[in-house]
């Protein structure tokens, strides 16, 4: 068992020098994996939140990370094409400009999650599960069916958004920005858990009722932790969509969900770093595996099968200390 | 006379055909420790449950401190200064000691939404919990997690819990229940403090702790307030004598 701290640094520094490496070594490909690993590393954090300290079993995290990449790709498809969004009662252009597109997208995604957990929150357990799912599934479908976007097909953009100084299509410089994205998303919840929020959050997941006898409404906490973790999954869905320079109603299927659920629990819930070696192990296991065997998502079944039965607190869990009591 | 602190007007609550509280109406003055008796299933916990705000009675009137709280919900009534501790110990398992006190503490005082400073390291409020938790006998134990505490223990955690609430009033739910003698006397001694600070409507089965403590005793039967009155009212009284101490000797 080593220092949690120590297992997060050393996690955070090879997410980091790998990529670095391998772009001095001219293998992008390396560097796109290991930008995917940090988007959803930040998606699941944003998760981690809600699933990690609230012990809300969110099914339908895809919604938000889906409502960002949208975000992202209606406002740059739009940029492209010099068509505003529209004329009445505002003119509103679309956007290229990451620093515009990332806002929109937080605030979206946090609306979304304000109008879906506002009803869904009102229920517990497997109902909260479904509900959550439920949501999702509704935006899915909802995307599907809306050509002007793409519909099924989904919406291809070409180019990714700008950032100032940099040459985002350069997949290291591209990763940077993922990378410190994640970095202040881990930040944000290592603050979120140690303040105030963040003990009352917890006490909510343990005991609700005593919480409520202490003075704090269970409900309240909940909500505003299903905002800002719907918020930092949308920030990863714009990510994503920029990655690809493609969304399509995939990032709101509810595999999303079920894929950003199994990163939190491989890596560890509620753990600071669980979700970024939850990420690391998923994808890379997909990627070896996967080249390997047909079969690899079996594999990995069993893998996860052995996670919860025999390492409650995931990987993170079973090599590390847990210091959160100190 | 000052204004009791708390009144219950012809308080009703029943499960189905079961009148677990039925035409409660009592009160709590200010600096009393008000003690409510009662065999098993009298309903004694069903109306702290009312008085807490945790289910509603189907018909009566709660007043607190001034106004009438009867459709408040729990934490409105705990923000306005009521503290309650449970018959079964109810904590939160996987805080420790002095996480749970920091959260009371955090909880009358501060609400849920700091957002970024270390709570645990805010010397006020970790300097406040270490002394409700010394004031509940429970120094040395601050970094045990309360799912590791022995029963005794986590019921003094309560005791702590709600002291850091400093409350307008204590709703204390059997605080004695398996503390053992010497826990037992330990905490009566705390109690016979407290009432100074805040009135305590307390329920309890350890007849030497009430007597010992009382200012007044209720006795509740078959959800009833049979009689109100002195210790030794309620001990010279033949109807709880039949109904409630000599069923209990
Ligand atoms: N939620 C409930 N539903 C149905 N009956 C209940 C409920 N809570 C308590 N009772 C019944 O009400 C009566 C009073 O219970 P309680 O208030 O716990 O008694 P006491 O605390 O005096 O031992 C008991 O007969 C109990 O079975
Ligand atoms: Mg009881």
């Amino acid at each position: 068992m080593i220092p949690e701290r120590w297992l997060n640094l050393g996690v955070l520094t090879l997410l980091a020098a790998v990529p670095l490496v391998a772009s001095l070594a001219g293998q992008p490909f390396t560097v796109t994996l290991a930008t995917k690993i940090a988007i959803f590393a930040l998606a699941a954090t944003g998760l981690n939140i809600a699933l990690g300290l609230g012990g809300l079993v969110s099914f339908g995290h895809a919604a938000f990370f889906g409502v960002g990449g949208y975000a992202c790709g209606i406002l740059a498809s739009h940029a492209r094409n010099y068509e505003p969004l529209s004329t009445w009662p505002w003119d509103i252009e679309g956007t290229t400009q990451m620093l515009t597109i990332w806002p929109i997208a937080v605030l979206l995604g946090g609306l979304a999650a304000l109008v879906i957990g506002a009803l869904s929150l009102r229920t517990s357990g497997i109902f909260f599960i479904m509900i959550t799912l439920a949501f999702a599934q509704m935006l899915y479908y909802f995307a599907i069916s809306w050509p002007t976007y793409g519909g099924e097909d989904g919406l291809p953009f070409y180019l990714r958004g700008d950032f100032p100084g940099l040459n985002t299509m350069d997949p290291i410089q591209f990763f940077g920005i993922c990378f410190a994205l994640l970095l202040a998303a881990l930040f944000t919840f290592h603050r979120l858990h140690r303040a105030r929020f963040g003990l009352s959050l917890e006490a909510a997941r343990q005991n609700p009722e005593r919480l409520r006898s202490l003075g704090i409404r269970p409900f309240h906490v909940r909500l505003l932790a299903f905002v800002i973790s719907g918020m930092i999954t949308a920030l990863a869905g714009a990510l994503y969509a920029d990655l690809n320079r493609f969304v399509s109603p995939a990032m709101l299927s509810w595999h999303l969900s079920g894929e950003l659920i199994v990163l939190i629990v491989l890596g560890g819930v509620g753990r600071l770093c669980g979700p970024v070696v939850g990420a690391a192990a998923y994808f890379l296991l997909e990627h070896w595996a996967g080249a390997a065997s047909e079969y690899w998502q079996f594999w990995f079944g069993l893998l996860l099968l052995g996670v919860v039965l025999f390492a409650r607190g995931g990987i993170v869990g079973a090599l590390a200390k847990d210091h959160t009591h100190d | 006379m000052t204004e009791p602190i708390l009144t219950t007007r012809s308080l009703r609550k029943s499960f189905g055909a079961l009148a677990a509280t039925d035409d409660v109406s009592l009160d709590l003055r200010p600096g009393e420790i008000h003690a409510l008796i009662g065999p098993n299933g009298a309903g004694k916990s069903t109306l702290i449950k009312q008085i807490a705000g945790e289910i509603a009675p189907d018909s009566g009137t709660i007043h607190f401190a001034g106004q009438d709280i009867t459709t408040k919900h729990a934490a409105a009534r705990a923000r306005l200064g009521m503290a309650r501790t449970y018959q079964i110990s109810s904590v939160a398992p996987d805080f420790t000691v002095l996480q749970n006190v920091v959260l009371s503490l955090v909880a009358r005082h501060h609400g849920a939404f700091g957002l970024f400073r270390n709570v645990l390291k805010d010397r006020r409020l970790t300097d406040a919990a270490r002394e409700h938790i010394a004031r509940a006998g429970l120094s040395g134990r601050e970094r045990q997690r309360a799912t590791d505490l022995s029963h005794g223990e986590r019921r003094r955690l309560e005791i702590a819990m709600a002291l850091a609430q400093s409350p307008k009033l204590f709703l204390l739910d059997e605080p004695m229940a398996g503390l053992g003698t010497e826990g037992a006397s330990e905490l009566t001694g705390l109690l016979d403090g407290l009432r100074q600070q805040a009135p305590i409507l307390l329920v309890e089965h350890d007849m030497d702790a009430v007597f010992a403590l009382a200012d007044r005793i209720s006795v509740l039967v078959y959800g009833r307030v049979i009689a109100t009155g002195t210790v030794a009212e309620i001990r010279a009284n033949a109807e709880v004598r039949t109904a409630y101490l000599g069923e209990d000797a």
